[in-house]
C-alpha cells in the first residue's frame, strides 16, 4: 500500500460527505479503508464516470504490496498474503498465517475421518475468543489419481475447511479438483516439469495454484509466467529444507522473496509464501514423533514469524498445536489495537446477593482468561473488572493503576454493595500487597485468591463461603 | 513479390488507423518474429490487444527484455478472456496452455546494509585475561539482523546459559524432574547443567538472599558464588534474587568474590542504586546487565547512566524482559526487534548485545498446567511434552528478533535452541542429513 495517512487517501475520494458510506465524512471513511475495515465499492459515489479515474488510482495505490489470495468459500474461507509490512510494528500483519494439517489417501477411511474431525473441531480459548485451525491439505501417497479423488471428496464430505490438494502429478490433481471444484481449493504444486499442465487447470478450474521451486529465478520465471497468462490467485512455495544450512538457506530464502515484494516493489514474486515445517517428519520419521514434532514447531516458529501466509503440518497433537497456533494469534495480534475491555460490574451464571465477588483488571488477555475461568466451572459470580487502564494485573500493580483507591472507586460507580450483601471481595493472588489497604480504605473484607484464575475452582472449595459471608 | 516488415512497422501501421481489434486474421504456416536486440517496441495496450492473434500464433524467440513483456502482455490478453475489456471482442479461441513457453527471469534483491552495529562483549576471563575459566564467550558485533547471513553474517551464534539456584525452588513438574537430584547444592546444580545439559554458560541466581525468602546475608551469597566457580569452568552470570533494596549489596559481595572472572551481574535497573552494582562491576572486571521491563526508553535511560558512571560500552549487556508465548511475548518480541533496528539504524543507546530470560516461559499456564481449566477447551495432552515447547518457542522466537544469550532452563529446550540457531547461525556443525532430504517429497511421505 502506498498511502500512509487518512488525509493522503482522502483526497481521491470525492469528498462530498454524501455518507453514502454510512460514515459521517469522506476523512472517517478514508482512514477506515486505510485500516482495511472498509472497501472501496461502500463509498458508491466514486464509481460514477467523474470520479472513476480517481477511483481506479486509489484502488491501485490501497492494493496490498503482497497479492492476497483467497482460499476455500463461505464462512471458513481464509485470506492469505496481502502484507504490506516487514516488521509488524511498523503498522501490523493483516492474515494470520493459515495453519493446515495434512491427511493422506491411503488412510483407512474411518481414520481419515476421525483425523479430519479432530482438526475441523479442535479449538483453544484465548484472549476472549476460541483459537481454531485453518485448512486441511490431502496428499497423494498413492499417485492413484482415483484414490485420490475419493479421498479428497470424503474430506469434503467431512469438513467445511478450506482444502489444498498436494500432488505433482497433474492428473491425479485434476480428479481431486473435480470432486470440489466449487470449493475454490489451493492446488500444490506446478514445478519446473509440470508448470503447463497446471496452469492449464488453474485457468480452467479458476482455482489459486502454488508454485514450487528451491530456486528462486524458476520461482520468479514460474510467477511471471502464471501472471503472464492471467493467473494472479498464486502462492510461492521456496522449498522448506528442515534443517542444517538447507534451514539457514530456507529462511534467507523467505525473507528475500519477501523483501524483494514489499521493499523493492517488486511485483513479479509479490505473492503469498507456503512453508512446509512438515519436512521435519522426513528427517526425524514416525517412530521418533515426539522428536519430529518439536522440530516440526520449531520450523514452524520460523516461519510463522518470517512470512509464510500458509503452513503445512503434520502433528496434531495438543503439546505442539497449541504453541504454534498461539505463536500466530501473538505475531499477528494488531500492535496498536487497544487491548483493554470496558470496566464494569459483570454477573457470571446466576449470582446471589451470596455469591462470591472477584476482582481483576481490564487488560482484555487477563479478562477474557478469568472470566472464562470462573465462567467455564459454572461458579456463579460477580465479576468487578477495575479501570487499570488495560494493563494486567502484575503490570498494573508494579505501576500503581490498581491500588486501593481503584478498587474503592470501582465499588463505587458500579454499586457493587446493593448486589453483594456480604462485602467481601477475592482479588488476585498477584495483588495480595493491596489487601490490607484496600481493607482499609473500602471498609470490605479482602480475602487474596490464587495467583492463576485458572486455580479458583480448587481455591473455592477450601476458601469459600468464609464465615464473614454466611 | 515479397515485402518484408518488422512488428515495429505493424505496430506503428495499426495505431495510424486506431485499430483496436483485428478480425478475419489467418496466418498460416510457421512464423517466426524476430525481435532483434534494440528493436523491441513497447506497444500500447491497445495495440498489443489488436497484435494478439498474430503474436499467439507466431512463435517468438526474443532477446530483449521489452520484448518480454510486450509477448507477455500479448499473452495475457489471450489467455484471460475477461481480463480486459478487449479482449473479449477479440474472439480469439482460447491457445493450449501447452503451447506457452517459460518466461525466464532473474530474481534480484538488494542487501540491506545497516549504519549501525552491535557492540562485542566478552564474558568469562580465562588464565590469561587474569580469571580462571576455561574457555570464554562472545555475544554481540551484529550489523545485520540475526540470521540475516546473506546481509552481513552472524559474527557470533547464540549462547545459553543454564539456570541454577542457591536454594531448592518450586519448578514445574517437567522440569524438577531433570534436577531433583541436585537441588541442594549450587555447585552440583552448576556441574550437571554444563556436563549432562550442554550449557555454554551458568546462571547462578542468588534467590535465598531475598528478606521474603531467606534473607541470606551478601557474604554467604558471595560463598555461593565461589563454590559455583570451582565447579565449572564456563563464564558465569551472577543474579541477584530482583529485590531492589537488597540486591545491590548482594551483587556487590559476589562481584568481589568472583574478581577478575568477568561474571555478567544481573542486573542494574532503575528502581534500585544501580550505581552501587555497576560500580562493582566495574572495580572487579565485570560485565553489566542493564535490565527494563518492556520500555525502549527507560532501557535508553538505563544504559546513559550508566555511560555517565563511566561503564565502557564493551562491559554492558541487555534485558529488554522476556514475556512468554501467549502471555505478552508479543510486547517482548517487538521491544526487542525495535530496539535491534534502531540500534542497526544507528542509535547507539540501544546497540547492545541482548540476553532474554527464557525460564519465564514457565510462567504460561499451558506449559505447566495439567489440564485446561475452560471445559469447552480440546485437550490439552500431557503437560511434560507442552513445557518445553512453550521454553523452545519463546526463546527462539526472542532469538529471531534479536536475543544473542539465552537463559533457560529445561535441558531439552536449551538443546533444540542450541541447534536450531547454529543451523540459522550458519554453523559447519550444523551441516548434516537435512541437506539430503528430498523436500518435495514430502507430498508422498509415509
Ligand atoms: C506484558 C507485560 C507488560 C506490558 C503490559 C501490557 C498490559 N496491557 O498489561 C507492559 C509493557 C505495558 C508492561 C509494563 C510494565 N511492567 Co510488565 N510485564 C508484562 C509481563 C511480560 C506479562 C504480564 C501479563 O500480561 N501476564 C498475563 C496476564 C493474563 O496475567 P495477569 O493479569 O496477572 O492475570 C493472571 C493472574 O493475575 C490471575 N488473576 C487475574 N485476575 C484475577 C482475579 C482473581 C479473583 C484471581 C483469583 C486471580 C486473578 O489469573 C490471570 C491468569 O493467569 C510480565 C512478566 C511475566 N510475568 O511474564 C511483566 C511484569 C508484570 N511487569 C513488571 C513491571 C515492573 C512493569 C513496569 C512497572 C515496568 C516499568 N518499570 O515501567 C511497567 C508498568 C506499566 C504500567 N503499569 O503502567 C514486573 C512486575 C514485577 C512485580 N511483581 O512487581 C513483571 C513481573 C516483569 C518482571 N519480572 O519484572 N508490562
Ligand atoms: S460515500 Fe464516498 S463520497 Fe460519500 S461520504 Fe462516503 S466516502 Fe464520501
Amino acid at each position: 500500500m502506498k498511502l500512509n495517512s487518512p488525509m493522503e487517501v482522502w483526497k481521491y475520494l470525492p469528498g462530498t460527505n454524501c455518507k453514502e458510506c454510512g460514515e459521517k465524512t469522506c476523512l472517517a471513511f478514508a482512514s477506515l479503508l486505510l485500516e482495511r475495515k472498509k472497501k472501496l465499492e461502500e463509498c458508491p459515489p466514486l464509481f460514477e464516470p467523474k470520479y472513476a479515474e480517481k477511483g481506479k488510482k486509489l484502488a491501485e495505490l490501497l492494493a496490498p504490496e503482497v497479492r492476497e489470495v483467497e482460499i476455500g468459500i463461505g464462512e471458513r474461507a481464509r485470506k492469505i498474503g496481502g502484507e504490506d509490512v516487514m516488521h509488524r510494528h511498523e503498522r501490523t500483519f493483516f492474515n494470520r498465517t493459515a495453519l493446515a494439517f495434512d491427511v493422506w489417501d491411503t488412510m483407512k477411511e474411518e481414520e481419515l475421518r476421525e483425523r479430519v474431525r479432530r482438526i475441523t473441531d479442535w479449538k483453544k480459548f484465548y484472549v476472549g475468543e476460541f483459537l481454531k485451525v485453518d485448512a486441511i491439505a490431502v496428499r497423494s501417497v498413492s499417485g492413484d489419481a482415483n484414490t485420490f479423488a475419493r479421498c479428497v471428496k470424503r474430506v469434503a464430505e467431512e469438513t467445511d475447511f478450506p482444502l489444498v490438494l498436494c500432488s505433482f502429478d497433474a492428473r491425479v490433481i485434476e480428479e481431486g479438483l473435480k470432486e470440489v471444484s466449487d470449493r475454490n481449493p489451493l492446488i500444490y504444486a506446478a514445478d519446473k516439469e509440470n508448470w503447463k499442465e497446471f496452469l492449464g487447470i488453474a485457468k480452467r478450474y479458476k482455482v489459486p495454484v502454488a508454485l514450487f521451486s528451491p530456486d528462486l529465478d524458476m520461482l520468479n520465471s514460474l510467477a511471471v509466467t502464471f501472471s503472464s497468462a492471467g493467473i494472479e490467485d498464486i502462492v510461492l512455495d521456496p522449498g522448506t529444507y528442515p534443517e542444517g544450512q538447507g534451514l539457514e538457506q530456507t529462511f534467507s530464502r523467505f525473507i528475500k522473496i519477501r523483501r524483494a515484494g514489499i521493499v523493492e516493489g517488486n511485483k513479479g514474486i509479490a505473492y503469498p509464501l507456503i512453508a512446509v515445517p512438515m519436512t521435519a517428519w522426513m528427517v526425524h520419521g514416525t517412530e521418533n514423533a515426539l522428536e519430529a514434532s518439536y522440530w516440526e514447531a520449531i520450523i514452524a516458529d520460523l516461519f510463522i514469524i518470517k512470512y509464510a501466509d500458509i503452513m503445512i503440518l503434520h502433528s496434531i497433537e495438543p503439546h505442539s498445536l497449541i504453541p504454534e497456533r498461539t505463536l500466530v494469534a501473538n505475531i499477528y495480534t494488531d500492535p496498536r489495537r487497544p487491548v483493554s475491555v470496558e470496566p464494569g460490574l459483570r454477573e457470571i451464571g446466576n449470582p446471589t446477593e451470596k455469591s462470591p465477588l472477584f476482582v481483576t483488571t481490564n487488560f482484555a488477555l487477563t479478562y477474557y482468561t478469568v472470566e472464562s475461568d470462573i465462567a467455564s466451572n459454572k461458579i456463579d459470580s460477580y465479576l468487578m473488572v477495575v479501570d487499570s487502564e488495560g494493563i494486567g494485573v502484575e503490570s498494573a500493580v508494579a505501576g500503581g493503576q490498581l491500588n486501593a483507591e481503584s478498587f474503592k472507586d470501582a465499588l463505587e460507580s458500579f454499586n457493587v454493595a446493593d448486589k453483594v450483601k456480604h462485602k467481601t471481595m477475592v482479588i488476585p493472588g498477584l495483588a495480595a500487597r493491596l489487601s490490607g489497604e484496600t481493607e482499609d480504605v473500602t471498609g470490605w473484607t479482602v480475602l487474596v485468591g490464587p495467583r492463576d484464575s485458572g486455580r479458583i475452582p480448587g481455591w473455592m472449595e477450601k476458601n469459600w463461603p468464609p464465615e464473614t459471608v454466611s | 513479390m515479397e515485402k518484408k516488415i518488422t512488428l515495429a512497422e505493424i505496430a506503428k501501421i495499426l495505431e495510424k488507423y486506431e485499430i483496436v481489434e483485428l478480425e478475419d486474421v489467418k496466418i498460416k504456416g510457421d512464423i517466426e518474429l524476430e525481435l532483434a536486440e534494440g528493436g523491441g517496441v513497447a506497444l500500447p495496450p491497445s495495440i498489443a490487444q489488436a497484435l494478439q492473434s498474430i503474436i499467439s500464433a507466431a512463435h517468438i524467440s526474443s532477446s530483449t527484455t521489452e520484448a518480454i513483456a510486450t509477448t507477455a502482455q500479448a499473452l495475457q490478453s489471450i489467455l484471460s478472456p475477461g481480463a480486459g475489456a478487449g479482449v473479449q471482442k477479440a474472439q480469439i479461441p482460447a491457445t493450449p496452455a501447452e503451447e506457452l513457453e517459460l518466461i525466464r527471469t532473474k530474481f534480484e534483491v538488494a542487501k540491506t546494509e545497516w549504519n549501525g552495529q552491535i557492540e562485542e562483549v566478552t564474558i568469562g576471563a580465562t588464565r590469561s585475561d587474569g580469571g580462571t575459566r576455561e574457555a570464554t564467550v562472545t555475544i554481540g558485533g551484529e550489523k545485520a539482523l540475526p540470521f540475516y547471513n546473506f546481509d552481513y553474517q552472524m559474527p557470533h551464534p547464540p549462547v545459553i546459559s543454564v539456570d541454577c539456584f542457591d536454594m531448592p525452588i518450586s519448578l514445574a513438574k517437567a522440569v524438577r524432574e531433570h534436577y531433583e537430584d541436585v537441588m541442594e547444592d549450587p555447585g552440583e546444580w552448576a556441574k550437571k547443567n554444563v556436563r549432562e545439559f550442554g550449557a555454554d554458560m551458568v546462571t547462578i541466581h542468588l534467590i535465598s538472599t531475598d528478606p521474603g525468602i531467606k534473607d541470606t546475608p551478601a557474604r554467604e551469597a558471595a560463598k555461593t558464588v565461589e563454590e559455583v566457580l570451582q565447579a565449572v569452568k564456563v563464564p558465569l552470570v551472577i543474579g541477584g534474587s530482583g529485590n531492589p533494596d537488597k540486591d545491590p549489596e548482594v551483587l556487590e559481595a559476589a562481584a568481589e568474590a568472583a574478581e577478575g572472572e568477568r561474571c555478567l551481574i544481573a542486573s542494574a535497573n532503575l528502581n534500585m542504586d544501580y550505581e552501587r552494582i555497576a560500580k562493582a562491576a566495574q572495580e572487579h572486571g565485570h560485565v553489566i546487565l542493564s535490565w527494563t521491563q518492556l520500555d525502549i526508553n527507560a532501557q535508553k535511560t538505563l544504559n546513559r547512566y550508566l555511560f555517565k558512571l563511566g561503564v565502557p560500552r564493551e562491559d554492558i549487556v541487555i534485558d529488554p524482559t522476556t514475556a512468554a508465548l501467549g502471555y505478552g511475548l508479543d510486547y517482548a518480541f517487538t521491544n526487542i526487534e525495535r530496539m535491534r533496528i534502531s540500534a542497526l539504524k544507528g542509535d547507539t543507546d540501544l546497540a547492545f548485545p541482548i540476553s532474554c530470560g527464557i525460564t519465564n516461559a514457565w510462567g504460561a499456564r499451558e506449559a505447566w498446567m495439567k489440564d485446561s481449566p475452560i471445559k469447552e477447551d480440546s485437550d490439552w495432552g500431557p503437560a511434560v511434552y507442552r513445557g518445553p515447547l512453550y521454553e523452545i518457542m519463546t526463546g527462539l522466537t526472542l532469538g529471531i528478533a534479536g536475543g544473542d544469550m539465552f537463559m533457560m532452563m529445561h535441558p531439552k529446550a536449551a538443546g533444540a535452541v542450541k541447534r536450531v540457531t547454529q543451523m540459522l547461525f550458519g554453523a559447519k556443525e550444523a551441516e548434516d542429513e537435512g541437506k539430503k532430504v528430498k523436500i518435495e517429497e514430502w507430498v508422498t511421505w509415509k
